[in-house]
């Protein structure tokens, strides 16, 4: 059975499947259960500095997209960091630590933007026996507001600034966390990497608002009848991650920097395609949030029995599909496919003729009793029927082999060539 | 109480008083709001959806759900209301399985259709409830139409030419609106005086007067109407009964299932209805299951249904069937009734086993008994009294187009008019088609 041990920059847990700084890991008694019910480690939710703790809103605190049957699509949320005294945390961190020192236990922190913050902080934290520090550059409600979270994240000086502090201070591995509201992702990991990061994670939360209440007119969650952004989370922001991720892991000047994912991983498949854009390790939030801690059995399971089949070792499947991660300008223009319709699995709802009749490439015949066809002559492969058609694998797309009649163009299909070299790129390099 | 189940002959009270309203319930009770935005999410919203296709009334089904799932409710009424005004019995006796959601993809997909008539209950409940007329009318138009029968057919014709503005007077020869859905189907499919209801609310629409206890060929003469009315329409329903022409049939406790189905929906006390122990109900349509099933229901140990032929030619729909079975009836198929014995009352009933041959049906020779203190006819209804100067077809009203009689100026639709399948969608459908051609042919003239 596959190994599933893993080991991210020194930090050891029987699992990749961390929970993410968040709600579900403010208190012992969440992260004890997380621990029971399988997790593999734990990023403890955001402390601030000693003294006063901040303060939460007493209304509600999260807005909900539902797909059918109300399955939780995304959560946004304006919950700061712990509302919790840091002695609190601090004493219940050691006791979890104590307990369970198998697992993975980081600590998310959040002080001001100067360095005695940060060095009395990491102190303290040490002294817990937490495994490392994940630093929480990504929060993008109420607290960058105070100049901290997201406020830190969108400006890489920043974050190579306190990323240096937190390394001069500390013997913990570091791991940097990334806000996705900014333009390009790369300035703020390449930033990380230079402060002596030892590894980023990302995505935080997404800026959102995730639904207006259409009697009060204000958006949700609603506070007294006004409503803040809030980050969103959950299946919705998982491409979002997933492009991200991608674009640190194949970026020359990031290659190699470890990278924890997150964002809206919810099953073993989701895990894994963040592992193979380069996640040594992944974290969880509204899935758990959604469903409980149990879920993390099935991501242990389905991970381990992914694995057997490809036969492949869990370190082999982190980074292995970055290589394929290109540009456009790279794609191969030649390739081509045509859509085929199982007529034996169709059900006959017309869904994939009324989404190529209306919108795209009128490439779709109905015959009569609703039989549906794929006219080769006018399809360009889009996909979309695929996309929209209820049942799995009732269309799927044809491979044309090189040398074979393209019905659409009339010609036969050429090997690879991309536009660098198409004649219509003004920019085309001469071909040799 | 002094009858039970056991108790000999036709009697009443069999059951414990409380059982009545328990097993009179609504069959198929209404979709809550989690519920139908379950059901509503299982809907593909096809293209050219089949289900549109097999509604003999057209609803945009796709459409209706959609509206249910964004939480309007009361426009997924009006969507079912603009093709169907009747809706709200409809979702209650369609022979869905038979209809759209027999053509539901879900049940290539996974055998398990949509809930189209549950959530179109939903709809048009939600709708209903709000009391207002959804519909308004057009501008008066001065035309004055007498449609003839307030059952499907009738209502749904002159829902349709009251809203285009014209003068509309509703003939029926009973003393309430309605027709079948008042007097002739199970109690338990339109609960709480549901048909009722729906007649009053669809006369909200405004501009039709009921003329209630005026029976055509009695009261009133299909001459006396076209020279006092614009257009006419008839909707008459079929009124006659067959009978089974077997020997003994005329012995006491021996009816039709229509008469024990309408006093049954017109009786203020269950209870005090007479049924039999061992009631034997003749036919395989709706009728006879609403009749068998009721009778079980009233307190009969023993129902049996016996049908000529095989299952398989049973006009009642499989979900009927199932009903029936489910709630004690026995059906036997390939029986054909020989002979009613009985000493001036029905004491069994002598069946011959019957198979399909190339000429029809054929004896087998075998023959068996079914005790019976109660026989119920439920063999078919039949046109009656309809004036002769109408062209015939097959014992109907012959029409061409949308409802059009042979007599230029009088339509007919619903059961009395040949083709259709007898259904209170289809009957639906076609007043409301021949309400449109009314409508047009009348302007036509008008402006021309």
């Amino acid at each position: 059975m596959a190994d599933l041990r893993s080991n991210f920059i020194g930090i050891k847990s029987p699992n990749p499947f961390w929970l993410a700084s968040a709600p579900p890991t403010d208190k012992e008694v969440n992260v004890r259960r997380a621990f029971q019910a399988g997790w593999g480690g734990v990023v403890w939710k955001t402390l601030g500095s000693e003294g006063p703790p901040v303060v939460n809103v007493n209304g509600p605190r999260y807005g909900v997209v539902y797909g059918a049957d109300r399955r939780v699509l995304g959560i946004n949320n304006i919950e700061l960091i712990t509302d919790r005294p840091l002695e609190v945390n601090l004493r219940e961190i050691k006791s979890v630590k104590r307990d369970y020192p198998d697992r993975a236990l980081i600590i998310s922190l959040m002080v001001p933007c100067d360095e005695d913050s940060w060095k009395a902080i990491l102190k303290q934290v040490e002294d817990t026996g937490a495994d490392g520090v994940e630093l929480n550059f990504g929060c993008p409600h109420g607290m960058a507001e105070r100049g901290m979270g997201s406020a830190v994240g969108q400006v890489p000086e920043y974050i190579e600034m306190v990323t240096r502090w937190v390394k001069q201070h500390s013997r913990m591995p570091c791991i940097v966390k990334l806000t996705p509201n900014i333009t390009d992702v790369r300035k703020p990991a390449e930033a990380a990497m230079r402060g002596g990061a030892d590894a980023v994670s990302l995505i935080n939360t997404v800026n959102s608002i995730t639904s207006v209440d259409l009697d009060l007119f204000s958006p949700q969650p609603t506070i007294d009848g006004k409503g803040s952004h809030g980050g969103y989370c959950g299946p919705a922001v998982k491409p979002i991650a997933l492009n991200m991720v991608a674009e640190i892991a194949r970026n020359p000047a990031t290659y190699g920097l470890p990278i924890s994912g997150i964002g809206g991983i919810t099953t073993w498949r989701d895990a894994a395609e963040f592992m193979a854009l380069g996640s040594g390790t992944v974290q969880v939030c509204t899935a758990a949030m959604t469903y409980g801690f149990k879920i993390v059995q099935e991501m242990i399971s389905g991970l381990r029995e992914y694995l057997d089949d490809k036969d492949i070792a869990m370190t082999d499947l982190i980074g292995r599909a970055v290589p394929n991660v290109t540009d456009w300008q790279y794609l191969n223009l030649n390739y081509t496919t045509k859509a085929v319709i199982d007529q034996d699995a169709c059900i006959k709802c017309g869904r994939c003729y009324a989404a190529c009749e209306d919108t795209s490439h009128q490439a779709i015949a109905m015959g009569p009793g609703r039989v549906f066809s794929v006219k080769e002559e006018e399809c360009v492969a889009c996909n979309l029927c695929l996309d929209v058609c209820p049942v799995e694998n009732c269309i799927t797309m044809r491979e044309l082999a090189v040398g074979e009649i393209d019905a659409r163009t009339g010609r036969p299909v050429r090997p690879y060539a991309n536009w660098t070299t198409h004649p219509n790129n003004p920019m085309a390099q001469a071909a040799e | 109480m002094t009858n039970s189940q056991l108790t000999p002959g036709v009697v009443p009270g069999r059951l414990p008083a409380d059982s009545y309203a328990a097993n009179f319930s609504d069959v198929a009770p209404p979709l809550d709001r989690h519920e139908a935005q379950v059901a509503a999410d299982r809907c593909y919203f096809c293209h050219d959806a089949p289900c549109v296709t097999a509604c003999p009334t057209s609803i945009d089904i796709p459409l209706f759900i959609r509206q249910i799932s964004t939480g309007t409710p009361d426009a997924a009424a009006r969507t079912i209301f603009h093709q169907n005004i009747l809706g709200g019995i409809c979702a209650r006796v369609c022979p869905t399985e038979n209809l759209c959601e027999g053509s539901c993809v879900r049940m290539e997909a996974e055998g398990k259709p949509v809930e189209i008539g549950a959530l179109q209950r939903y709809a048009t409940d939600h709708l209903m409830a709000q009391g207002d007329h959804p519909f308004r009318r057009g501008p008066p138009t001065g035309k004055r139409i007498a449609v003839v029968g307030a059952g499907p057919a009738g209502l749904s014709a002159a829902h349709r030419l009251a809203a285009k503005g014209h003068e509309v007077t509703l003939f029926d020869a009973r003393p309430k609106p309605g027709g079948l859905n008042e007097y002739g189907i199970a109690s338990y499919k339109a609960v709480d005086g549901f048909a009722a209801r729906e007649v009053d609310w669809l006369l909200g629409i405004g501009g039709i007067r009921l003329a209630s206890g005026k029976a055509l060929g009695r009261d009133i003469t299909l001459e006396g109407l076209s020279a006092d009315f614009d257009a006419v329409f008839l909707g008459l329903g079929l009124q006659g009964v067959s009978a089974l022409g077997t020997e003994g049939e005329d012995r006491t406790h021996v009816t039709h299932a229509v008469d024990f189905i309408r006093e049954l929906r017109q009786s203020g006390d269950l209870s005090a209805l007479p049924v039999g122990r061992d009631v034997v109900v003749i036919g395989g349509g709706m009728t006879a299951v609403d009749a068998a099933v009721q009778a079980k229901l009233l307190g009969a140990q023993n129902v049996t249904i016996v049908y000529r032929r095989g299952q398989n030619r049973m006009s009642a729909s499989q979900h009927e069937q199932d009903h029936a079975t489910h709630s004690g009836v026995r059906i036997i198929c390939n029986a054909a009734p020989l002979k009613v014995h009985g000493n001036g009352t029905v004491r069994e009933v002598e069946f011959m086993l019957t198979r399909e041959g190339p000429n029809g049906l054929e004896d087998t020779g075998e023959r068996f008994r079914l005790p019976a203190d109660q026989l119920l006819r439920a063999i078919g209804q039949k046109l009656d009294g309809v004036p002769s100067d109408l062209a015939m077809s097959g014992g109907k009203i012959a029409i061409h187009g949308p409802g059009r009689t042979s007599i230029p100026g009088i339509w007919a639709g619903g059961d009395c008019a040949a083709g259709g399948d007898d259904l209170t969608v289809t009957a639906v459908a076609e007043g409301r088609d021949a309400a449109e051609d009314i409508h047009a042919q009348l302007m036509e003239a008008a402006h021309g």
